[in-house]
């Protein structure tokens, strides 16, 4: 499996990401910059890390999103390739046109940093087949810009596709609005695209990798993407 | 030629910021101040003089980068240059 990590300037969560996938895969991830042009030949996943683009500057992920690597990330993402966005990397896709919506400012305006409960909303796709359907994971979350929004017609159709990948969630599994800290519609933590290849989400499921650090319920999306490339 | 995009949040989307913005000035003593929203202002100069090519290279900027159209309306204005 040939993964590949993005940097933009301000992107800070690069080496996490490769870390939580060397971990999963055994094997390295290369490290390409945001003004290439290509991804290196082969490569079956796309990471967008975290971090903060520009320095959030016009909008967060704005001007990430029209990097010269973008139109690589969407002709991978068009033959049906792996993509995943993270935070500061969902901002992105969302920006440059690969996901609907956008993230918006914190309902209660401030920047978010805690572990939180995400309900896995299906796992029959790429990112979440080595976990359970309904299954709560404690993964962290660190942001300011991550409050899901969409037009009704955009929120209807993701949710009738069955294309929300993670909600916000009591420990129990149950969705109550006290749980959905940073105020996103319908609870969204994490959303796919029509053909389940590209998958944006605020939360870092690369923080929770390794039992050193805590809780490790991040390392099997790692792991479900390489499950899937091996059965390929 | 001088140009003027603001850029601000439609209606319809929550403005935290504005809203915050909307208490400070409560708080400071301004009676009356119904609602605060938010937006962005760019001055962009333009060469050339051409009114028309301008309106519609400003409008496709703002479609392309600077508003995003998902939640955000914009306006394009030319102004006018006695420099």
């Amino acid at each position: 499996m040939k993964s590949a990590v993005v940097v933009f300037p301000g992107s800070n969560r690069e080496h996490d990401a490769a870390r939580a996938l060397r971990l999963a895969t055994g094997q390295e991830a290369a490290i390409v910059w945001h003004g290439d042009t290509s991804l290196p030949s082969g490569t079956d996943i796309v990471v967008l890390p975290g971090g903060f683009s520009y320095g959030d500057y016009l909008r967060c992920g704005a001007i990430a999103g029209r990097s010269p690597i973008m139109d690589a990330v969407k002709a991978h993402a068009d033959r049906g390739g792996l993509v995943l966005g993270i935070c500061n990397g969902f901002q992105i896709l969302c920006e440059a046109g690969l996901l609907p919506g956008v993230l918006m400012r914190n309902k209660e305006k401030r920047f978010v940093c805690k572990v939180t409960n995400l309900k896995v909303e299906r796992n029959d796709t790429p990112f979440t087949r080595a976990y359970d359907r309904g299954q709560v994971l404690a993964i962290p979350c660190a942001h300011g810009e991550g409050n899901y929004q969409a037009d009704a017609e955009t929120l209807a159709r993701l949710e009738g596709e069955g294309l929300v990948a993670f909600r916000y969630c009591a420990p129990d599994g149950s969705i109550d609005a006290g749980w959905n800290h940073n105020g996103s519609l319908n609870a969204i933590a994490g959303i796919y695209s029509p053909k389940l290849n590209v998958l944006g989400m605020m939360p870092h499921p690369e923080n929770h990798v390794d039992p050193a650090v805590g809780p490790t319920d991040g390392l099997a999306l790692f792991k479900s993407l390489s499950m899937v490339l091996e059965n390929a | 030629m001088k140009a003027r995009i603001t850029v601000t949040l439609k209606p319809s989307v929550l403005d935290p910021q504005g809203k915050a913005i909307e208490g400070a000035l409560g708080s400071l003593g301004f009676a009356g101040v119904g609602s605060v929203r938010q937006g962005k202002v760019f001055d962009i100069e333009l060469s050339g003089s051409d009114r028309a090519a301008a309106e519609t290279q400003l409008k496709a900027m703002s479609e392309k980068l600077l508003a995003n159209t998902v939640v955000e309306n914009y306006r394009v204005e030319i102004l006018d240059n006695h420099a």
